[in-house]
């Protein structure tokens, strides 16, 4: 039986080695993420290009990408880290332990409680806070609820039409089983928006 | 809550199949699929120039492991350094600096992904799609393929039981080596026949949810309320689907963007967020089943997968409560460094399981986690082996198996063996080394960086700020890749220091156990006898739990207490 060692095939080969390596950038690199691309473009044509929304036929942003709203007409996204510039994408880092953390919340606690005229209790806590990458399109159904009355008297709107407006943008747990119910600021934003035409 | 438990039975409900799968791609079993994979195949061993039909020693396997990634590294690197002038670089990603591009590079060859970099802006489309996405698909396999050495080693190698057929008598100490395999071969099958499949299957269901996959640059716009601050906002897009279903599935963790999977456009629903950190667990937990059915042992297998539930759902199981159920949950900082569309709960599972399996990805920012949610993450990268990085979540898992059966072995007053193998004196001097190198490298490099505070940049003061350098040089010799990333870490300092513990992290920790199993695999057999210790039972998974626990958190508790605890007690003190 060939049991000896010259069955084994032990030389360290170079040559194999920059094969190898041909073979993962150029195939399992490239043509693997080309393959994907392409997949996901025909298939899903709106989702692979960023889901990108409108106003009047021209982009205006993307659904995944918070937009700055500073302007009482317009509902408030959370506050950001990065600026809401997603080339700088970033979030704050900051530890519960740090002091200055402790005092960003606060100042912003007592900046959103005299904007919407309600007390510091009544403030989310993700309406004060820096998301995970500063440009979560997302605000919790109770922050989006806090800012109707604001809103509404900003745009000389009856509140009953704003809050039904916010009821209606109220996205469930995805399934009724992952996740946690939201709305999108941006599209609820140009919903206003589009009311006013 | 449901969704945590659905995660769970996701993962072991396809991780059974697929690991049954995984075995017979390894051993080689003729399939249905040969019609596809066969000629691929025969052109890439041609190209190799390897004969698929023979084998390495352990010293060959290892050898070529070492060979390829050098290969490789180099051509990467380069590659870094000189994107600016490559083609697919819509958004004027700058040639990298020396340091970082070494970081970057070894980070990704050492299946780490710890990034000091933000990849939207520094990376061009060309270096995501080849360097990065090519090394996210290999690395894994290739800790799949020196585990599976591993194990043929341990189990006489390769041919033993075409010898046993043979009748041939083992002596003591066989001279020759035995067949652990052909790396080129092992490579080959896992990634074609498995990974491949697999990481399409993944990028078109998360571009279904958004995660965008295409190869033009992405529009800027004028946002719509004129009176805020930002006048024009780029939205950065890519091939970005196909590298987050890698960096999820092959226990990669690196993002396309700089806030990983926390970034809408990485991960845009919570439905995203259920695949990609099911994709966290899916094949580590595969590996245990298929390590049952490669070495043809269903009990080994329990032994494997039981022990690192057990550790898992414990891990888990506080992480979830520290951070959303305990009184931390009513600061008003909860979702600091969180997104609103995942909430706490599904946050803290991604943490714990990404620092379980050596994945690293995140989908909140770690660095603001309760303390004892980032102590919990801590420890989960300091044992690594509760499922582990893919390949090398079970060697470590066989070092601490090892380690167990020689400990028990000395209580017992028996000889300690393994699958009827003796584990002697040389033996044990290197898991002795594997075991110390740990604490060596990752205390020793914190002591350093902390004596010079003006190295750490730290973004945090206190205790915070001494757990956020531990985290960053545990994760780096985990292979972990998260990090408490308010570190100022894009320096000389940390670029190289992290260089150094990721290789030291990566290598011996798989090449020795390999070198282990092949002196094993040359060994007598001894019958199994009414004294014969047996592993594959309860008593000694339980055995075993102790001993990891004891071996890893105990020697690192002092840093710990330094760290996250201390950080806790202030915070409930004030």
């Amino acid at each position: 039986m060939n049991h000896s060692p010259s069955h084994l095939d032990d030389r360290a080969s170079w040559r194999a080695a920059f094969v190898l390596a041909a073979i993962v950038l150029v195939g399992y690199g490239f043509l693997y993420s080309l393959a994907g691309t392409a997949l996901g473009r025909v298939l899903f044509p709106h989702a692979a290009t960023g889901s990108l929304v409108e106003q009047g036929g021209k982009v205006v942003g993307s659904a995944l990408v918070a937009q700055p709203f500073a302007d009482a007409r317009y509902f408030s996204p959370r506050p950001s880290a990065a600026n809401y510039d997603p080339m700088a994408a970033s979030g704050s880092n900051q530890a519960r332990s740090n002091p200055d953390l402790r005092k960003r919340l606060d100042d912003a606690l007592a900046a959103v409680a005299a904007r919407e005229g309600v007390a510091r209790e009544a403030v989310p806590g993700d309406l004060v806070t820096e998301s995970g990458g500063g440009l979560d399109p997302h605000v919790s159904p109770a922050a989006a609820r806090l800012q109707v009355a604001r809103v509404a008297k900003a745009r000389g709107l009856a509140e009953a039409d704003v809050a039904a407006l916010v009821e209606r943008h109220i996205e469930r747990r995805q399934f009724g089983l992952f996740g946690a119910p939201r709305v999108n600021v941006l599209e609820l934003n140009l919903a206003l928006d589009a009311r006013a035409r | 809550m449901i969704e945590i438990l659905l995660v769970f039975a996701a993962a072991i409900a396809l991780g059974w199949p697929l690991g049954l799968y995984l075995a017979r791609v390894m051993r080689g079993d003729a399939s249905r699929l040969d019609v596809v994979f066969d000629p691929l195949e025969r052109l890439a061993y041609r190209a190799l120039g390897t004969d698929p039909r023979r084998g390495m020693s352990w010293k060959g396997y290892a050898r070529a492991f070492v060979v390829s990634n050098v290969v490789l590294g180099a051509l990467v690197w380069l590659q870094f350094m000189t994107q600016a002038w490559l083609p697919l670089n819509p958004d004027g990603a700058p040639n990298m600096r020396w340091d970082l591009a070494l970081h970057t590079m070894v980070s990704f060859l050492t299946n780490t992904n710890q990034q000091h970099y933000s990849g939207q802006a520094q990376l061009s489309y060309l270096s995501q799609m080849v360097g990065i996405v090519g090394l996210q698909v290999i690395t894994p396999m290739m800790g799949l393929a020196m585990v599976v050495a591993t194990l043929r080693g341990l189990f006489g190698g390769r041919d033993a039981q075409a010898r046993h057929a043979d009748g041939e008598r083992a002596p003591t100490q066989v001279p020759i080596e035995r067949d652990l395999g052909n790396y080129w071969v092992d490579l080959t099958r896992a990634t074609l026949r498995f990974m491949l499949p697999l990481c399409l299957v993944w990028s078109v269901l998360l571009t279904s949810q958004g995660v965008p996959a295409t190869l033009e640059r992405g529009p800027t716009v004028t946002p719509i309320d004129a009176s805020a601050e930002l006048k024009q906002q780029h939205i950065p897009l890519g091939p970005v689907a196909p590298m987050v279903a890698v960096k999820q599935l092959g226990t990669n963790g690196g993002g396309w963007y700089g806030p990983n999977s926390a970034m809408p456009l990485e991960n845009p629903t919570p439905f995203s967020n259920a695949l990609e950190v099911l994709a966290i667990v899916l094949i580590p937990v595969a590996v245990t089943f298929m390590a049952g059915r490669f070495v043809r042992r269903r009990r080994f297998a329990a032994l494997v997968f039981g022990s690192m539930l057990l550790m898992s759902v414990a891990s888990t199981g506080l992480g979830v409560w520290s951070e959303g159920h305990s009184a931390s949950a009513h600061d008003i900082a909860l979702m600091e460094g969180k997104e609103v569309r995942f909430g706490a709960d599904a946050s803290a599972l991604w943490a714990t399981l990404t620092t379980q399996t050596s994945n690293g990805s995140v989908d909140a920012m770690h660095d603001s986690l309760a303390p004892l949610t980032g102590g919990i993450a801590i420890v989960d990268m300091l044992v690594n082996a509760i499922w582990g990085g893919i390949g090398c979540g079970l060697m470590q898992f066989l070092v601490y198996l090892l380690l167990a059966v020689f400990l028990a072995g000395l209580m017992t007053g028996r000889t300690p063996e393994l699958f009827g193998r003796k584990i002697e004196a040389p033996e044990v001097r290197l898991l002795a080394l594997l075991i110390l190198l740990q604490p060596i490298v990752v205390l020793g490099f914190t002591a350093i960086a902390l004596s010079f505070p003006s190295i750490t940049a730290n973004s945090n003061p206190g205790f915070h700020g001494v757990s956020q350098v531990f985290y960053e040089y545990v994760s780096a010799f985990a292979n972990n890749g998260s990090g408490f990333e308010g570190l100022g870490d894009g320096t000389y300092w940390w670029n190289l220091s992290c260089t150094l513990v990721l290789i030291l992290g990566r290598y011996p920790a798989l090449i020795v156990p390999l070198a282990i199993a092949g002196q094993m695999a040359r060994k007598k057999v001894a019958p199994e006898s009414a004294g014969t210790l047996h592993v594959e039972t309860p008593t000694f998974a339980l055995t075993l739990v102790a001993v990891i626990v004891i071996l890893t958190v105990l020697q690192f508790m002092p840093a710990l207490v330094l760290g996250p605890v201390a950080e806790h007690l202030s915070l409930a003190v004030s």
